[in-house]
């Protein structure tokens, strides 16, 4: 736990790289087998599930350390994190007992299916333990918001360090369905065969938005040209006579799209498809937000199935006739997906269509067809270098996305919230409003976007224009005036305003625009209106 | 709550009471006199010489010895003042002031003010830790506590000032043999000194900013030897050297000069998680010259007051908790003193 505590720390101290690799090789070399594979998981989004509730860790810590109810939300909204706030309110210890991170985590798993008294004498015995640093991490392990500083590239680049493999290999063994609780990193790591676990997906290859013009990539013809269509980027697996998809997130998600589960019969053992599940009806792509009602529902009953039927169209084949065929050349795979979407029979309601490449005679014939993509329910488009093998993670280089430019709107800032993490104790969770009749109504929130400095700014605006404090929210004179970027809109019965924004966020304070020149509900349903 | 908060201001207002919260600071209509006014008066007294406490356009100020100098550096050489010591008393019209020990920078005092029998004190910013630059605090008893409340939430408690020295210490030391510089960030005007009074020389050069500088070469304190850091300073002869900078330097090109360095921040803050993030520092070390939770509560209750006025800094929530939890008279009042680590 000490030795975890102090990875955690200095990842989190440091915005280099390097520094974090070097903490990253550090700790491998000196952690137990048992503790390293926790913290691989940990650092790859593999939490342990949780087994107790916030609500009981708030009440257990008023309870320690005597604070009234209403000064604990007081320090929990100021500090923005329940496990440091619970660190910090209770009494702790200069030194620490010693505990070993898989016990720990073992520990929290295995009291699930305890009585709640149990579960407060386990907890309550680590928080009279633990030093002050080590409660923390301790903390954020049973609360389950537990985020590292690193991206999943660079544990793969210190794992692969470490123990002197390739950084590719090591992608792709880290990827997939394993369990820290049965799961040894070493057995983890140096597995030859990808049989061992044939659901295992290839980690995904993703690109960066292009930042030049495209003249700079050249020759046009050395390059594909695909639509960027807008739902869920995945990859179907067939291997042994079973479906698996997988999201980019690297999440299992077979349970939720049973129209895939037809596939074994269709497709060869061997076979795994790189793609964008789209909802599609009639012969016609339908909008993201069609899909979306249905994606987190536990049960799909046959009216959501009916509604929203989903198709994968497909954009590459990494394995074919059970092999990994990543190192060839993006027109080789290309060929050997034509040919093998065209030798399906699907039937009436296909569930594989190819992604179509567009031609195009020149480049400005490629920017024309960009501009058309959100009248095709698209984001943009894809531009793979014919010659590109399918790499792993965010590359630059071979492919690039080129997406539409953003929509924009101007909303008046209205309600203000402190923010989390490194957000804490400044206002930085605004909602926004525009004008209906001469009414200021709220249409969407917006987090990010502004500079460190502008968030300061109007951190100070926001506490001297305070008018009303809802609990942790608070109302403020309208006046700030803020460009919103979006990239798509739609109407939702859920939201006040009946309108949903897809990604938004704030491009610029329009500290040139008075509060009047905001732009109205109108204007956001005529945008809705001109989609269709 | 407001309207609770109106009728109470308005009351202190109509009765003849000693000190009233007037749009241009804490007066005393009896004296005549005005603490730590953010407009111009006639007559000032002044708890320490943060910028947020001492400001320009008074025609007179009268303060600790020890912030004289500090007052003629910052508002001008030209401006009239007068020194006192502590527990010095000076009688205006009646009302007997004097200053006592606040412990927050050199020079800090708080202010009594007493008259037929009714004292007041008002805190000024203070801290109840001893940096062994100023002397330390001193409670004062009185029936009126009027107290400054920057870390005013149960999350603050600061770490054994002791230890964090160590650690400021045992990082320039890393930094040294690996090579690197050391820039630590404190406020100018004591903050930078009580750095300064506790690192160990032996390890490599101090080198201070001119704000920091300044600053040193007018307040009464016996400091390590330092070299004020000029232009035509070479590289190769401050290797491995601390510099100590005010905040204001951050971010700036003048940092540059010192590359490669590790920047370290010196504040109440750094008790955060998200503040360390935010500054983007490579380290934080949690010194402050405010009173942490519990030092508020120990200082609130040595005064003996019943009838506590707080200030800048977790106000409401400070107010809240002495009214509820402690059954004292506690309300919020508003000061435009920005507390000088807000801005850290």
């Amino acid at each position: 736990m000490l030795l975890f505590t102090r990875l955690f720390n200095t990842i989190d101290e440091t915005t280099k790289t390097n520094a974090k690799v070097a903490a990253l090789a550090d700790y491998f070399s000196q952690a137990s087998d048992e503790d390293a594979i926790w913290c691989v998981a940990l650092l790859t989004g593999r939490r342990p599930r949780r087994t107790v509730k916030s609500g009981d860790l708030r009440e257990w810590t008023i309870e320690l350390s005597g604070l009234p109810p209403w000064l604990f939300v007081e320090s929990y909204q100021t500090v923005g994190d329940l496990a440091e706030t619970i660190s910090l309110v209770i009494p702790t210890n200069k030194e620490s007992v010693s505990y070993k991170l898989h016990e720990v985590i073992g520990d929290v798993l295995l009291m699930d299916y305890e009585s709640e008294e149990h579960k407060k004498a386990v907890i309550l015995n680590y928080w009279h333990t633990l030093d002050k640093n080590q409660c923390f991490v301790f903390n954020k392990l049973i609360t389950g918001a537990f985020r590292f500083g690193v991206s999943q590239q660079l544990v793969i680049k210190a794992l692969a360090k470490h123990y002197d493999l390739d950084d590719k290999v090591v992608a792709h063994r880290l990827s997939g369905n394993w369990k820290p609780e049965k799961t040894k990193l070493k057995d983890l790591l140096f597995s030859e065969n990808v049989n061992d676990d044939f659901s295992k997906p290839y980690p995904f290859y993703l690109a960066y938005q292009l930042d030049t013009v495209p003249e700079e990539l050249g020759d046009l013809n050395d390059w594909q040209i695909e639509r960027k269509f807008d739902g869920i980027r995945g990859q179907i697996i067939v291997r042994n006579s079973e479906v698996f998809v997988w999201s980019r997130g690297e999440d299992l998600v077979t349970e939720k799209f049973p129209e895939f589960g037809r596939l074994p019969s269709l497709l060869p053992n061997g076979t795994v498809l790189d793609g964008e599940i789209l909802p599609y009806k009639d012969n016609m792509l339908l909008p993201f937000h069609i899909m979306q009602t249905r994606i987190g529902r536990k049960i799909l009953s046959k009216k959501f199935l009916d509604d929203a039927p989903l198709v994968m169209v497909c954009y590459d084949l990494l394995e074919y006739e059970g092999n990994d065929i990543r190192s060839l050349s993006m027109r080789e795979r290309r060929s050997h997906l034509e040919k093998l979407i065209s030798s399906l029979d699907q039937g009436e309601k296909p569930v594989l269509l190819l992604s179509e490449t567009l031609e195009c005679k020149d480049w400005t014939e490629v920017a024309e067809q960009r501009l058309q993509a959100r009248d095709l329910q698209c984001e943009g488009l894809m531009l793979k270098h014919k010659d590109s093998v399918y790499e792993t993670g965010r590359r630059r280089g071979n492919w690039w996305k080129w997406k539409t430019d953003a929509l924009t709107t101007d909303g008046v800032l209205i309600y203000a919230q402190k923010g989390h993490g490194r957000r804490a104790d400044l206002y930085t969770d605004y909602t926004f409003a525009v004008w209906d009749n001469g009414i200021l109504v709220p249409f969407t929130k917006a987090y990010s976007g502004l500079t460190d400095k502008e968030l300061v700014e109007v951190d100070k605006w926001i506490k001297a224009h305070t008018k009303e404090k809802f609990g942790p929210v608070r109302s403020v004179t309208p006046q700030l005036v803020f460009e919103i970027a979006f990239e798509g809109i739609n109407p939702s019965p859920r939201h006040k305003s009946g309108i949903a924004l897809r990604f938004p966020r704030i491009s610029r304070w329009r500290k040139d625009k008075p509060m009047e020149e905001a732009n109205t509900k109108q204007d956001l349903l005529d945008l809705i209106a001109l989609q269709k | 709550m407001a309207v609770f908060l109106w009728i109470v201001k308005k009351y202190l207002y109509i009765r003849n009471v000693l000190l009233q919260f007037h749009p241009y600071g804490i007066y005393c209509p009896q004296a005549d006199v005005f603490i730590d006014p953010w407009k111009s008066v006639p007559k000032a007294i002044i708890t320490h010489g943060h910028a947020d406490h001492a400001k320009t356009g008074s025609a007179y100020y009268l303060a600790h010895h020890d912030t004289i100098p500090i007052l003629k550096l910052r508002l001008g050489a030209d401006t009239n003042t007068q020194g006192i010591g502590y527990n010095e008393t000076v009688t205006i019209n009646g009302v007997h002031i004097s200053l006592h020990p606040a412990g927050h920078i050199i020079g800090s005092a708080q202010i009594r003010l007493e008259y037929k029998g009714e004292i007041w004190v008002v805190s000024g910013d203070y801290k109840l830790q001893n940096d062994g630059v100023c002397p330390p605090f001193e409670p004062v008893r009185c029936h009126h506590f009027v107290t400054e409340s920057t870390f005013g939430l149960p999350v603050y408690n600061f770490p054994d000032p002791a230890i964090v020295h160590d650690n400021i210490n045992n990082w320039w030391r890393t930094n040294n043999e690996a090579g690197k510089n050391s820039v630590i960030i404190g406020y100018s005007l004591g903050k930078a000194q009580r750095i300064m009074k506790h690192l160990d020389p032996s390890i490599g050069k101090i080198i201070t900013h001119g704000a920091v500088h300044n600053v040193n070469q007018v307040v009464n304190v016996e400091l390590p030897e330092a070299i004020r850091y000029i232009e035509d300073i070479k590289k190769q002869d401050i290797k491995g050297s601390i510099i100590v900078a005010p905040p204001s330097t951050m971010g700036t090109p003048w940092m540059r000069r010192f590359e490669p360095y590790s920047l370290g921040i010196c504040s109440g803050w750094m008790q955060l998680r998200g503040s360390r993030r935010r500054r983007n520092a490579d380290m934080g070390f949690v010194l402050s010259d405010h009173a942490d939770w519990n030092d508020l509560n120990t200082a609130v209750k040595e005064t003996g007051a019943e009838n506590i006025y707080v200030t800048h800094g977790y106000k409401s929530v400070f107010a809240k908790w002495l009214r509820e939890t402690q059954g004292l008279n506690a309300i919020e009042v508003d000061a435009l003193y920005e507390g000088d680590e807000s801005s850290e």
